[in-house]
């Protein structure tokens, strides 16, 4: 028998660990990824405030986080980890690379949101007066709304698949249980649960993400 | 001298790019006129549209708003500036995530007014541009014109003392474009607003603009009263715009053509028929039509006159006689 109690209790375990990791590593990301992504936006030669020196800058910096492959980036920060977490394995250790892998991900996904808004509509409220504060919070981040959320979205579903990978180095959750049950001990009963799991949490994130942001667009009849 | 409220002084705009938009333009509008600005595309209007709000920073020349050079104001001053300035698109630019009643409190809220002072202004707004019943609909669901009216309302909502509209007609059909053009013209006459019309259309100058600038090529090549363009258009330009929509007519190869305008008092004597009686020799008609000029009637007529050199000389004199604008024209109405 595989599924003792014990691996019920794991599993389940593991899949609040991945919630745990992956919600907690997306929200910080967006307190950093989002005024980033609006910064390049804004500071974009196309944008409200064009700057070239900030958004050469900035644009440098997310590039260079963004080309390290997770996995490297994941053993690379372990220092940084042990130094902030206290150790280098656990859910709560694979947070921070995990912020930092999203971070400048995010910032992608919200300034290209913001770069779809329509050119129009930012020159009417500049008509009307409106200064970048207001362009910011009252046009742009209203009139993206629908593809912020698509990009939360996106967002979700890829931190959840990074928040597995980090299972290599011990990083707790679903993909962790996947890899030393299913890899290391060849129960592959184990491992295919913990894949369905996964696939169940990224197919519900997936719907409720759609789901919100046709509601909330106003884009459409009815 | 009526009192200007909109002064441009020897305007240049050229772009990154190098493209020069704009050339030395100076114009001159007055308090509570309609002033047309039109041109065919590329010939620099939308760019002088949004020179006077400083949309667009001109690379010389200066804006005069009211007496405030804008080159000279800070960020800040030029906020307020144009927040005292409405502007309406082509493109309606409405925010697609707001309802009608939002998009219309928004360049309020932008100036911090309370919620509820922006709403009552916003309905008394949506009863002028007449969509009460529209409150809460979303963009998506109005018709063009009713998305240009809701504009309209937004532009207004500040109490602006100018609103400059860009080709605000030219994604519309002509009825629409009527009703939206007589909804211009009733703001400009009760709440004395000066209107600035950019359009390359001449119905639209015809129909309500007082006085209008030509542009080609970046350059100003015309700018008079809508009536004085009219009657008596001076340059190929004017002329090219004014006979645009006369498509129809074929080109007129025949020798000693001339292009007769009537003002509204010339209707009193049959000026052609008498003509005709005296010289005993019969014109042509080529082309006979009215116009409605700022709410004045006015007469526009081709004839072709004798062969005869003396007597085609002698008939232009009669009609000139009669304080009728004459002009002689050659491939009148060419396309």
């Amino acid at each position: 028998m595989v599924f003792t109690d014990t691996v019920i209790k794991m599993i389940i375990q593991g899949f609040y660990d991945t919630l745990y990791m992956t919600v907690v590593s997306t929200l910080l990301a967006y307190i950093v990824g989002l005024p980033l992504g609006i910064a390049l936006a804004i500071t974009d030669k196309k944008g409200i405030k064009p700057n070239a020196v900030i958004y050469k800058f900035l644009d440098l910096v997310t590039n260079i986080i963004r080309s390290i492959p997770f996995l490297i980036l994941l053993i690379l920060v372990i220092p940084l980890t042990k130094l902030l977490v206290g150790k280098s394995y656990g859910s709560s250790a694979t947070i921070v690379p995990l912020f930092i892998a999203a971070a400048p991900f995010i910032a992608r996904l919200i300034e290209s949101s913001l770069q779809e808004v329509d050119k129009g509509v930012i020159e009417a409220a500049q008509s009307m007066g409106a200064g970048t504060f207001s362009i910011v919070w009252k046009v742009l981040m209203v009139e993206a709304r629908t593809s912020l959320i698509v990009g939360m979205t996106i967002a979700l579903g890829t931190i959840l698949g990074y928040s597995a990978m980090a299972g290599v180095v011990g990083g707790g959750g679903l993909g962790d249980i996947a890899i030393r049950y299913g890899f290391y001990r060849y129960q592959p009963e184990i491992m295919i649960v913990t894949i369905v799991i996964l696939v169940a949490l990224v197919q519900a994130l997936q719907g409720i993400g759609m789901m919100l942001s046709r509601k909330l667009d106003r884009r459409k009849l009815n | 001298m009526m009192e200007s409220i909109i002064q441009v002084k020897n305007l240049s705009k050229t772009f990154e790019n190098g493209v020069i938009a704009l050339e030395n333009v100076s114009i001159d509008i007055h308090k509570g006129s309609v002033f047309g600005i039109i041109g065919m595309s590329g010939a620099g209007k939308s760019t002088l549209v949004r020179c006077l709000n400083y949309l667009e920073k001109p690379t010389s020349g200066n804006v005069i708003i009211k007496g405030n050079d804008l080159e000279e104001l800070s960020s800040y001053e030029l906020k307020i500036v144009r927040t005292k300035i409405g502007m309406i698109f082509q493109s309606f630019n409405l925010l697609m995530q707001r309802n009608v009643i939002d998009n219309i409190c928004f360049p309020m809220e932008i100036l911090g007014i309370s919620k509820k002072d922006a709403r009552k202004r916003a309905k008394e707004l949506l009863d002028i541009v007449d969509l009460s019943d529209k409150e809460k609909a979303y963009p998506v669901q109005l018709s063009g014109g009713q998305k240009q009216r809701v504009a309209i309302a937004r532009a207004l909502a500040n109490n602006p003392e100018i609103l400059l509209c860009d080709e605000a007609t030219s994604a519309l059909d002509p009825n629409t474009t009527k009703s939206i053009l007589e909804l211009l013209k009733e703001i400009n006459q009760k709440y004395q607003i000066t209107i600035v019309i950019i359009t390359h259309e001449m119905a639209v100058i015809q129909e309500i603009c007082t006085d209008v600038a030509i542009l080609e090529n970046g350059k100003l090549v015309e700018q008079g009263s809508v009536t004085q363009i009219f009657t008596a258009p001076k340059t190929e330009e004017a002329k090219k715009l004014i006979f645009q929509e006369d498509t129809k007519v074929l080109r007129m190869q025949g020798e000693h053509c001339v292009r007769v305008v009537f003002s509204e008092n010339s209707a009193f004597e049959p000026v052609i028929g008498n003509m005709i009686l005296q010289f005993k020799t019969p014109v042509n008609i080529l082309l006979a039509d009215t116009k409605n000029i700022n709410g004045v009637a006015v007469g526009e007529m081709i004839l072709q006159l004798s062969e005869k050199e003396e007597v085609a000389k002698q008939m232009i004199e009669y009609l000139k006689a009669r304080k009728l604008h004459v002009e002689e024209v050659y491939n009148y109405g060419v396309h």
